[in-house]
């Protein structure tokens, strides 16, 4: 599904994305770890478009988005959710989400009819159901509690129906109790079906419960990849990064 | 919360036209009409500034260039061409739609001072060139020998209240208007690209198209509000393309309130209001204005309408469609 081969990207003397070529199947749920700086969220912004890379492939369902625009990758069905939520502070959860389906709709400079439009009620409260957002559809994005925003954030990336969804630390800020309910969110956005998601993550319980394939990134390079059983065993990836993890998590 | 339709809105619009005409018919002054022909002029060159301060999240320091526009245009299409003013005040508009659209596509790409610098940098192009343009625009001296005001539509604009009545329809309708832009989808948009530029771009959305547009529809109805001005005073003076007039406007869209359609033209009213009262009751204008102004800024903080808005949240936990 989302195919990345020798992507390079340096920012004057500092290699972020060192030759990084990594798969991710259809329909997988895999986690991208590494410590701080590791380039974890330079690679979410070279797919996603908002960085274009020196060198390499971005192979899409077949087709190189490289050189495309944040907006034409968005609509050609990559879905990104982020670190600290971007949210539209002074529009209501639904606002936002019937304001976000506006574009694929081609309807976002339209000057005609009345905002919301009614075709774009069932997407926006079928995502809103999916992540228990329906009770807050009329909260105001900016007074939304911490998880709440992260949910709304994710939301705005599922309601364009991407094909591959990036979550930049989805549980990040989290207490134990939001961060199951976020991962069991997730998780049954997975197992719907249709969905390819790639997760950036610290917690490496969550990333050891959730992840099919855990894909570990340090100085920009991949530095080892596998399954949650063999990355937990290997030894590399054990002296350089679960050591300091463990202590994260414990 | 259930929101206004347009028809409910335009019912209101319609109800209060009615009452503002029915004012002179009450009140005998011509100080009352000629606050009214003002007052509907800025009201809708206020909201025109709105549409980029408050929805868009682009503070321009030179609308005024619009306003001089729509005046100089209108006013030099009268005296010039042959033509009806429903005509010639569709040309001018036209006229500030493209400027609009030629100043907007270099100042948008920029963000916050820069655009408001460039923003004024043009306003100021512009009253240059009318300056010194005298022999096509009077110079200094303004658009001299009057406007031919050729009777349309059963109205005399030679006639104050028949003035009055055209201010009226016109200002209400092009508010009308307004609204209706910004309740549109274009309009929640462009408040999408005002509060996360970013996010509305991994949504998909053309914000350089976006913000554009809305420049193009800011200028346009500040053009408007020049030609009713101009209909006013009977011509056009370098003074509506002045750095002055762009800061009037900023003052009344800031105490009006920059979160609610209809702060603007409450802040046009109160301003108006304020200088009529200060230069009858005492000589020293600029400081008496200036200290109104600060008390806004540093006591209220907010523009009235955001203040009564906020209480409301504060009483009831609701958000207000505004």
């Amino acid at each position: 599904m989302l195919k990345i081969e020798n992507l390079r990207k340096s920012f004057g003397g500092v290699v972020a994305t060192n030759d990084v070529s990594i798969e991710f199947p259809r329909d997988s749920l895999c986690a991208v770890i590494g410590p701080n700086g590791a380039g974890k969220t330079t690679f979410f912004n070279l797919i996603s478009g908002a960085l274009q890379p020196d060198s390499g492939r971005i192979l899409l369902d077949g087709q190189d988005i490289v050189g495309k625009s944040s907006a034409q990758i968005v609509h050609m069905g990559i879905g990104r959710a982020f670190q600290v939520a971007k949210l539209f502070k002074s529009l209501t959860v639904e606002q936002s989400l019937r304001g976000a389906l506006l574009s694929p709709l081609g309807k976002s400079s339209s000057l005609a009819g009345r905002f919301p439009l009614s075709v774009t009620r069932d997407r926006a409260y079928e995502v809103m159901d999916q992540l228990g957002l329906t009770p807050k559809a009329n909260v105001i994005s900016g007074v939304l509690s911490h998880g709440d925003q992260k949910l709304l954030d994710m939301a705005l990336a599922l309601v364009l129906s991407p094909k591959v969804l990036l979550l930049d630390e989805p549980v990040a800020g989290m207490g134990p109790e939001e961060r199951e309910q976020m991962m069991d969110t997730v998780y049954g956005l997975w197992k719907k079906g249709g969905l390819t998601i790639v997760l950036i993550e610290h917690d490496m319980e969550i990333v050891f419960k959730v992840s099919q394939n855990i894909h570990v990134l340090s100085y920009g390079k991949v530095l080892a990849e596998g399954t949650p059983e063999q990355i937990r065993k290997n030894p590399v990836v054990i002296e350089a990064y679960l050591g300091s993890a463990k202590e994260h998590a414990a | 919360m259930k929101a206004r339709s347009f028809l409910q809105e335009a019912m209101i619009a319609a109800f209060m036209l009615i009452i503002l005409v029915c004012i002179p018919f009450v009140s005998d002054s011509s100080a009352v009409i000629d606050f009214g022909i003002r007052l509907a002029a800025f009201a809708v060159f206020a909201t025109s500034l709105n549409i980029l301060i408050g929805f868009g999240g682009m503070v321009s320091f030179g609308h005024a260039l619009y306003f001089g526009a729509g005046a100089y245009s209108f006013g030099l299409i009268m005296q010039h061409l042959d033509l009806p003013i429903p005509v010639a005040f569709l040309l001018a508009v036209g006229f500030c739609a493209t400027v609009a659209a030629i100043v907007g596509a270099i100042c948008v790409r920029l963000k916050e001072i820069y655009f408001a610098f460039l923003t004024l940098a043009f306003q100021m192009l512009f009253h240059s060139i009318v300056v010194s343009w005298t022999s096509f625009t009077g110079g200094d001296q303004g658009l001299m020998g009057g406007l031919p005001r050729p009777p349309f539509l059963g109205l005399n604009l030679v006639e104050p209240s028949d003035l009055y009545l055209f201010s009226m329809v016109v200002g209400v309708v092009s508010l009308l208007l307004m609204r209706y832009i910004l309740q549109s989808p274009f309009g929640f948009t462009l408040r999408m690209v005002r509060d996360n530029p970013d996010r509305a771009k991994f949504l998909g959305v053309n914000v350089w198209r976006i913000k554009l547009l809305a420049f193009v529809l800011a200028g346009s109805f500040g053009g408007i509000g020049g030609i009713i001005m101009a209909l006013l005073v009977s011509g056009a003076f370098p003074d509506f393309t002045y750095w002055t007039m762009s800061g009037e406007a900023v003052f009344m869209v800031l105490m009006g309130g920059v979160n609610t359609f209809i702060g603007p033209v409450l802040g046009a009213a109160l301003l108006l209001g304020f200088n009529d009262i200060i230069t009858r009751v005492t000589e020293h204008h600029g400081l008496a204005l200036g200290a109104i102004i600060l008390l806004f800024a540093l006591v209220f903080k907010h523009g009235i309408t955001d203040f009564i808005v906020q209480g409301w949240h504060k009483l009831t936990g609701k958000k207000v469609e505004s």
